[in-house]
């Protein structure tokens, strides 16, 4: 076989793959066209539906809406559960990656079984734990009333719910980076005489800032958004244990369409802010993993 | 052998730490649930989820699920292919949009898709000319149930998907086997449990999805009722017991899902490992 003949097999060998992988023209842009239209219809149209309903009556009662005393003390409430859940969290989420990546003992899987519990259970069912926890016929509620510590049907019932919805968020986004990072770095510098934060903060957190980061994110995400599990142990007493999604109930169960697609667009902001924050921290952290 | 010498400090505080706060937060709610189930009488439980509403809310929910996460497998694997294997302008956004479900709290994609979807709405009001009634329906109900379940299938398949050598095509290809044979032989078989694990961790949060439902699905009993709502009503009127009874169907339900998932995760992770 000639030189010339060989360059056009395999030529022709290399644009083959492509041919044979990716199907014919005509079913990459039906495929491509179906994936764009049914994306289109199930997640922009209800984000420009939105926009348009929030900004239906124009810019002053969008406004009007917006800062209304009632949305304002939700979205206060709302980002007091936010903060709350991922401080909580990322402090759980490295002690406990920390405690199941660099030790052996017994009973891990169980552990971790217990920690990602909570995503699994329906926020309906989250809320309906706390309130036998906490409520009338729990054993603890008449110590609880006696030192006026109100959990069901109050902020703190609010806060615990939104922890618990996003419990494992941050230590499921570590735990598989120092899993795979081993534990030869930090069993270096113990054996060196390094302190325990040092190791931490020198050695694992480099290792680990990106996951965490986007760990906090995600967990920011739900904590903000949570509905089904608040909605069970709030009681919707307006002003004070109404989040911005229960705002939205309300307004839209009063028929306020126009004021409950104004809050729902401060959502929206949020949610789309947090996709662009995740894309990014995703390729930055991508980038420096393969370096 | 047990390593009893720890090299690395912090084993008592981060174990600790770990241990309190699940304590707290996860493992004496649960706990409290197994008590006050413990003190309820099993006739009544029984008596509660045989409810015929409650009956008819376990088949609205299962059936809506079901479908809502079969569309979402279908759908699934196609923009996971699309995402994979096709280069083309605008990809990047088609990709981070996927997770826009997650981001999005389900109230707000609640009453946008119900008003999308009415009567009145812009998608609706076609097929509202044609008699057909989404919004306050089953169908409606499907919907947001789709809505939410579209991340699951499209981000297990896909990193499966990106392991998977075209060379095996290829060979596929060239002794003469056409494309669908190739799909459906060759990349089908290696596809599979990532789609059903797919399936099923979408099937688990649809069956106790509640706050982008209850806006859409009109909430009329025996029709569009689904379980969590129920569970929802009887905490309303301090029904515990009854609300409890309901729970403890779904949770077995969910447990049950779980159970399958990692059962085929395990294989999942044999095949994204390159053997068999």
């Amino acid at each position: 076989m000639s030189a010339e003949n060989k360059q056009v097999i395999s030529r022709e060998g290399s644009t083959d793959i492509h041919a044979q992988t990716a199907g014919s023209k005509a079913v990459k842009y039906i495929l491509i066209t179906l994936s764009v239209v049914f994306l289109f219809v199930m997640l922009v149209m209800p984000l420009i539906t939105v926009i348009y309903e929030a900004f239906r009556k124009g810019l002053v009662p969008y406004l009007e809406a917006v800062s209304d005393p009632d949305t304002i003390s939700a979205l206060l409430l709302t980002l007091e559960a936010t903060v709350i859940a991922v401080v909580i969290n990322t402090v759980f989420g490295l002690f406990a990656a920390w405690a199941i990546s660099k030790f052996r003992f017994h009973g891990k899987k169980l552990l971790v079984t217990l920690i990602d519990l909570p995503v699994t259970v329906s926020p309906i069912i989250a809320g309906l734990i706390f309130v036998l926890t906490f409520g009338r016929q729990s054993a603890i509620y008449p110590f609880l009333e006696s030192i006026d510590f109100m959990v069901v049907y109050a902020v703190p019932g609010i806060i615990l719910a939104t922890v618990f919805v996003t419990f494992p968020f941050i230590s499921r986004e570590i735990l598989p980076v120092l899993e795979a990072q081993g534990t030869d770095e930090e069993e270096a510098a113990a054996l060196m005489g390094t302190k325990g934060f040092t190791i931490f903060r020198r050695i694992t957190l480099p290792h680990i800032k990106w996951a965490l980061l986007y760990g906090i994110v995600l967990c920011a995400a739900r904590a903000m958004g949570e509905f089904g599990a608040v909605s069970v142990l709030s009681g919707h007493l307006r002003g004070k244990t109404v989040t911005l999604p229960l705002q939205v109930e309300i307004l839209f169960g009063d028929n306020k369409f126009m004021p409950a697609f104004a809050v729902s667009s401060i959502l929206v902001v949020l949610a789309i802010v947090i996709l662009i924050v995740r894309s990014i921290v995703e390729y930055i952290g991508k980038r420096r993993g393969e370096k | 052998m047990k390593n009893n010498k720890r090299i690395i400090p912090g084993f008592g505080i981060s174990m600790g730490v770990t241990l309190a706060l699940l304590s707290i937060m996860v493992v004496i709610p649960l706990a409290s649930l197994v008590v006050f189930t413990a003190k309820m009488d099993f006739s009544d439980i029984i008596k509660v989820i045989t409810r015929p509403r409650v009956v008819a809310s376990f088949e609205v929910t299962l059936l809506t699920a079901f479908i809502a996460s079969v569309i979402n497998a279908v759908m699934g694997v196609i923009l996971a292919w699309v995402l994979v294997r096709y280069n083309f302008p605008g990809k990047r956004i088609l990709d981070g949009m996927i997770e826009l479900p997650f981001a999005l709290p389900t109230a707000v994609a609640g009453i946008s898709l119900t008003s999308l979807y009415a009567d009145s709405g812009w998608i609706g009001g076609i097929f509202a000319q044609m008699g057909i009634k989404i919004a306050y329906t089953r169908i409606g109900i499907t919907i947001a149930l789709i809505f939410i379940g579209i991340p699951f299938v499209v981000r297990t398949v896909q990193p499966v998907l990106e392991k998977l050598d075209p060379l095996y095509e290829e060979a596929a290809g060239i002794l003469g086997a056409s494309r669908t044979r190739t799909f459906r032989k060759v990349i089908l078989p290696e596809l599979r449990p990532a789609i059903f694990t797919g399936f099923g961790l979408a099937f688990g949060r649809c069956l106790g999805e509640y706050g982008s439902v209850v806006f859409i699905a009109g909430n009329q009993p025996y029709e569009t009722e689904i379980t969590p709502l129920i569970i929802m009503s009887e905490l309303q009127e301090y029904d515990y017991s009854s609300a409890t009874a309901i729970a403890l169907v779904m949770l077995a339900a969910a447990f049950l899902i779980l159970f399958l998932v990692n059962l085929i995760q395990i294989r999942n992770s044999k095949i994204l490992k390159g053997g068999h």
